[in-house]
């Protein structure tokens, strides 16, 4: 966990440290890279887009998971699951290129391509998650006297939540990775960087984008798997350190 | 509105099938190869950062291989062109850096994988194998690898999907496959193009995810001595 850690943060000093030495030192003839003001809007612009697409994935995620785990509409586990790994498997240009013809340009798209995206993940993991609790614990909550609301809100849930997580940092991640090609569906965000870069072939514009980009990948990793570690229940914690 | 584009795209792919076939071969190619290399250095480094007294190192190469799977494909690929470029005698556009960052990112699943299956295998069967006078090679060839096969194929599994989905952007460094329609489609507002692109890379990964998988399952079952 340090040593993951450390490389992390070795990772990201570096490249934030080259994209801000691209944005002053990176001029060459003709070319000039982005301005630091063009960077920050461009940072601000991704971070909107993963967020706003993340916060209503995570929203409608996990309240799908729980619905479809409750009793009587657990026939449903199984195909969402399947559906959700199966849409997976889609390539992320497929998915914000098929948006396209559908929603048009823009931030709007962007997101809505996103969203989509990002669902899976978080759907799939809420629904595993409190599918795989052992049904012997349940049995003995039930067993203690406890009503549905308190099993489902001091049993099901916190077992349930390092997998969820784990589910919102895989999204996270993918939502980063997706939200820079969604720039070819003019979203915004640092893809538009890339794809400047690209159009006239000047390195050091390229990497302003893409290295922030992955920076801001790997710093939202480290900040998730962080807090997967924290929220995981003591419990758990002492049973994966004694095995 | 929807039904002008699935017609356009309906049209299109009616009167192009030797060209989509030709985009399939491209991709399937770069998949192949890329992953072909992947399966054999990630497995050559898993087996060897399992071994005895490697630790260390097995700590730094899982990590490792963690943060480069978070690493954006895109800014991956983006970084590809310049690193290529600046190294003589190799080009930095084509199908070469395309499948040289689609090996780097492929062979992280089947490392990290190949490492924790071949840890888990139980300290008592490794004894068993040791008491039966297995020299450490035999132990690894016959008892190893063998046990951890399936988990192998599910490194492979998910790096095969992932490659799909990374090779369709090889368009930007210049390569082939289904990158191409779309990126065409694009740049030309064509929404047959861009549906054709999206639709078939789809069908391609949905393909592979499912072959593998059924892969997968035969070999599971197998191990666990099903059948008797």
């Amino acid at each position: 966990m340090t040593g993951k850690r450390i490389m992390s943060f070795v990772l990201i000093t570096l490249m934030v440290g080259f994209t801000l030495y691209f944005t002053f030192y990176g001029a060459q003839g003709w070319y000039s890279p982005a301005s630091g003001r063009d960077m920050l809007l461009r940072t601000w612009e991704h971070i909107k887009l993963v967020g706003i697409a993340e916060l209503l994935a995570i929203g409608v995620g996990i309240s799908g998971g729980l619905l479809i785990t409750r009793p009587g509409l657990e026939f449903l586990a199984t195909p969402v699951t399947t559906i959700a790994n199966v849409g997976l498997a889609i390539p992320p240009l497929a998915l914000v290129a098929g948006v396209s013809p559908f929603f048009g340009i823009g931030p709007r798209p962007g997101i809505i391509a996103l969203f989509i995206y990002s669902l899976l993940p978080v759907l799939r993991n809420a629904t595993v998650g409190i599918e795989d609790i052992d049904k012997s614990v349940i049995e003995s909550a039930r067993g203690m006297g406890m009503s549905k609301l308190q099993i489902f809100t001091k049993i099901e849930l916190p077992l349930a939540l390092p997998v969820i997580v784990a589910g919102i940092r895989t999204s996270t991640i993918l939502c980063v990775g997706t939200a820079a090609i969604a720039a070819l569906i003019n979203a915004g965000g640092l893809g538009q960087i890339i794809m400047r870069g690209q159009s006239v072939n000047f390195v050091p514009l390229m990497l302003q984008g893409a290295l922030l980009t992955a920076a801001l990948a790997v710093t939202l990793d480290l900040f998730l798997s962080e807090m997967e570690h924290v929220l995981t229940p003591r419990g758990l914690k002492l049973n994966k350190e004694t095995e | 509105m929807e039904e002008r584009v699935f017609q356009a795209t309906w049209t299109y792919i009616n009167s192009h099938w030797s060209l989509i076939l030709n985009w399939t071969l491209q991709h399937l190619q770069m998949v192949a190869i890329a992953t072909a290399i992947a399966t054999l250095l990630g497995v050559g480094i898993g087996i060897y950062i399992a071994g005895e007294g490697r630790e260390n190192l097995a700590n730094v190469v899982v990590n490792m291989a963690e943060i480069m799977l978070t690493i954006p494909s895109l800014a991956l690929y983006t970084m590809m062109i310049p690193l290529l470029g600046s190294i003589p005698g190799v080009q930095s556009i084509g199908m070469v850096p395309a499948i040289i960052a689609l090996i780097l990112y492929a062979q992280m699943p089947i490392v990290e994988n190949t490492y924790t299956a071949i840890k888990e295998v139980s300290p008592a069967i490794i004894e068993a194998g040791r008491g039966m006078g297995m020299s450490p090679r035999e132990i690894l060839l016959k008892v190893k690898l063998p046990l951890a096969f399936p988990v192998i194929m599910a490194g492979v599994r998910s790096a095969v999907v992932m490659s799909v989905g990374i090779a369709a952007l090889a368009v930007f460094v210049g390569g082939g496959g289904f990158g191409i329609p779309i990126f065409r489609g694009i740049r030309n507002l064509r929404v047959d193009l861009i549906m054709t692109g999206a639709i078939f890379s789809s069908i391609l990964a949905v393909a592979l995810d499912l072959i593998f998988g059924v892969v997968e399952r035969r070999l599971s079952w197998r191990s666990r001595g099903g059948g008797e």
